[in-house]
């Protein structure tokens, strides 16, 4: 059924004296969109430019296809990439740019002709064959990169940054018509990048990583709901995160009060953090919320408002609330108990993906 | 002060140096050659010029050497260039091929007659290992090994910089498309470095028109160049105004040379 198409056994790269990666092992399935998103100097690029094959591992083994590929040269592997400066060739037009891995692999002319037009056909790009490179926009060189790494049918297509040159509207458009692509054509699509809404919304799976090692990987949900510690909750998305403890299972203090909530499996008494996000609080009047808070500041967003707002214990809480709220006034905040998320403090991985599934199946069971 | 009044002060100089050096010869050779041997004001250097199988032949003879010692210097650089922009130390290697280019022409030269002469360090090397004495110095050879020599920095140096100012990203881009080294460097490399290649001949092939130290010093006086005609007529037979019209000769052969290699040839289509 699903076929592993990358993997990563337990890849150390270091330059000179510093580890840039260590020892990180994963799988990417054949026909899905992976997204790694870090800060810069996380380990990301290294890791396309490990699969690319521009560096070598220098600690354990890269498999494409089953087979390692830690000694075969880049213009060996069936792996294409699109790069952050799109880097296409100056000296040549649209065409010839699209043509040249096919060129490369001395497919037939005639052969060429139908792939670059098809291909050009897939980024609309169709009647700018003849063009020059130079002056063309920036969203047009993307999907002229786009096209002349797609022509080759790689088996997996790496996209390093690819949109991060772009304006916020094209950067949006982009995105559709990237994960409808990789949706039709059904080829392994990795993506980087440090742009967590662009992760969110293209990928089907997640490696969130700091300083040269996966944290986290998972569904955009799964990392949005169920964030493993502070760092990622903070990479990914907006969020309240306090401290508090744990009174017992399903049972969590902090704000100065006690809440039922869908965590368990951590000792009573352990320091936690606690991470809701602003869209799950609700304000509510002084004597309905769970409770109370002083409004701060709040700014207009658009879709709706950002408020700040900070509890008698001078924790600061962020509420997304398309009503308006009054600066300085007291107000109460209301949530749900399954909005509450329970973070563990240096849980592994591994650790708290057990916990959940033990913990969290009694609750909904 | 202005900032108009600032600038034009700041340009005097080189208006002035302008004016000294570059346009008050000029105009001094142009009047030069329209005066004959006697003094008159007159066109027959022009005519002597083109219609002299000798100046013709010499002026073919220094194009011939010329395009020799460009086309010697462009097979040794580009494959040195290329290598030497992907070794570790490039700025130690491009040091080396400035220093050089420090040391007087005069001096090379003369340090040349002593490797290449019949008693030199070349000759006695072929007498041990049974060639024999060779007559080296005062050959077209010896004259086409010591211009090379000289000439590599100023061919190189451009080549140099050219292919170190590709975008490393376009080379990684052929590798993930499918190119080989081989493939990289003529489809990607050689067509983004062709505008070095049109500065080093520039820088090699105008001055090699007119190199007249070394055909005497080393070229034996056997290969007679523009360069050598001119200082001829200047300093031996006297006769100013055939000097100075081969001058204008060579100024506009260079012009000719400049507009040729700078125009970008029009874009060809890729590939093969």
């Amino acid at each position: 059924m699903t076929e592993t198409i990358v993997t990563f056994e337990k890849v150390r790269k270091e330059y000179d004296e510093s580890t840039v990666l260590k020892e990180v092992s994963f799988q990417l399935e054949k026909g899905k969109f992976y997204t790694l998103l870090g800060p810069s100097g996380c380990g990301k690029t290294t890791i396309l430019n490990l699969i690319a094959g521009f560096t070598e591992a220098t600690v354990g083994n890269v498999l494409i296809d089953g087979k390692k590929v830690n000694e075969i040269p880049a213009h060996k592997r069936k792996v294409n990439t699109v790069f952050q400066d799109y880097a296409l060739f100056p000296h040549m037009n649209v065409f010839d740019n699209v043509a040249f891995g096919l060129r490369m692999k001395k497919t037939p002319k005639a052969e060429i002709k139908t792939k670059v037009e098809e291909a050009l056909g897939m980024v609309r790009l169709k009647e700018f064959a003849n063009r020059s490179i130079v002056g063309m926009s920036g969203g047009q060189k993307q999907r002229v990169a786009i096209a002349r790494a797609l022509v080759n049918e790689p088996e997996v297509l790496l996209l390093d940054e690819p949109l991060s040159a772009l304006d916020l509207k094209l950067r949006t458009d982009m995105q559709y018509e990237l994960s409808e692509l990789q949706k039709r054509l059904g080829i392994t699509f990795l993506f980087v990048t440090h742009d967590q809404e662009e992760a969110l919304a293209m990928s089907d799976e997640i490696f969130v990583m700091q300083d040269g090692a996966i944290v986290q990987k998972g569904t955009p949900n799964d990392i949005y709901d169920e964030p493993l510690n502070r760092y990622v909750a903070e990479f990914i998305g907006e969020s309240n995160i306090v401290e508090g403890h744990m009174v017992s299972d399903y049972r969590v203090a902090f704000a100065g009060y006690e809440f039922d909530c869908i965590d368990g499996g951590i000792p009573s008494s352990e320091t936690i953090d606690v991470i809701i996000r602003p869209e799950d609080l609700e304000i509510t009047s002084a004597d309905k919320g769970k409770f109370v808070a002083k409004v701060d500041t709040q700014l207009f967003r658009g879709v709706h408002y950002e408020i700040i707002l900070y509890d008698q214990e001078g924790n600061e809480w962020m509420v997304h609330s398309t009503k308006k709220a009054k600066e300085g006034s007291t107000v109460g905040i209301d949530f749900d108990g399954a909005s509450i998320h329970v973070m563990r403090k240096n849980e592994s991985e591994a650790d708290f993906y057990k916990r959940l599934d033990t913990y969290t199946e009694i609750l909904e069971g | 002060m202005n900032k108009k009044s600032t600038q034009s002060t700041m340009l005097f100089p080189y208006v002035l140096w302008l004016a000294l050096f570059v346009f008050a010869p000029l105009l001094l050779l142009i009047y030069q050659s329209l005066l004959n041997i006697d003094g008159q004001f007159t066109i027959e250097n022009i005519v002597t010029y083109f219609t002299s199988a000798t100046y013709i032949t010499m002026t073919i003879q220094s194009f011939i050497f010329a395009g020799f010692i460009t086309a010697v210097t462009l097979l040794v650089s580009y494959p040195a260039a290329y290598v030497l922009t992907r070794t570790e130390h490039k700025e130690l290697w491009r040091m080396l091929l400035i220093l050089p280019t420090w040391i007087n022409i005069l001096l090379k030269a003369y340090a040349f007659i002593g490797i290449l002469s019949q008693s030199g360090p070349v000759n006695e090397f072929l007498e041990t290992i049974g060639i024999g004495h060779q007559q080296i110095l005062f050959t077209n050879f010896s004259f086409i090994l010591v211009a090379t020599y000289i000439e590599l920095p100023f061919m190189m140096m451009p080549i140099m910089n050219a292919i170190n100012e590709i975008d490393p990203s376009l080379i990684k881009a052929s590798h993930d498309l499918g190119a080989n080294e081989w493939e990289t460097l003529r489809n990607i490399i050689i067509p983004l470095s062709m505008n070095g290649v049109r500065s080093g001949i520039q820088a090699v092939f105008i001055p090699s028109l007119s190199l007249f130290m070394l055909t005497r010093l080393i070229g034996g006086n056997r290969v007679i160049t523009l360069g050598t005609a001119i200082e001829q007529h200047f300093l031996v037979t006297q006769n100013w105004g055939m000097g100075s019209t081969i001058g204008i000769v060579l100024v506009v052969l260079m012009f000719i040379v400049m507009k040729l290699t700078n125009n970008t040839p029009t874009r060809k289509r890729g590939g093969r």
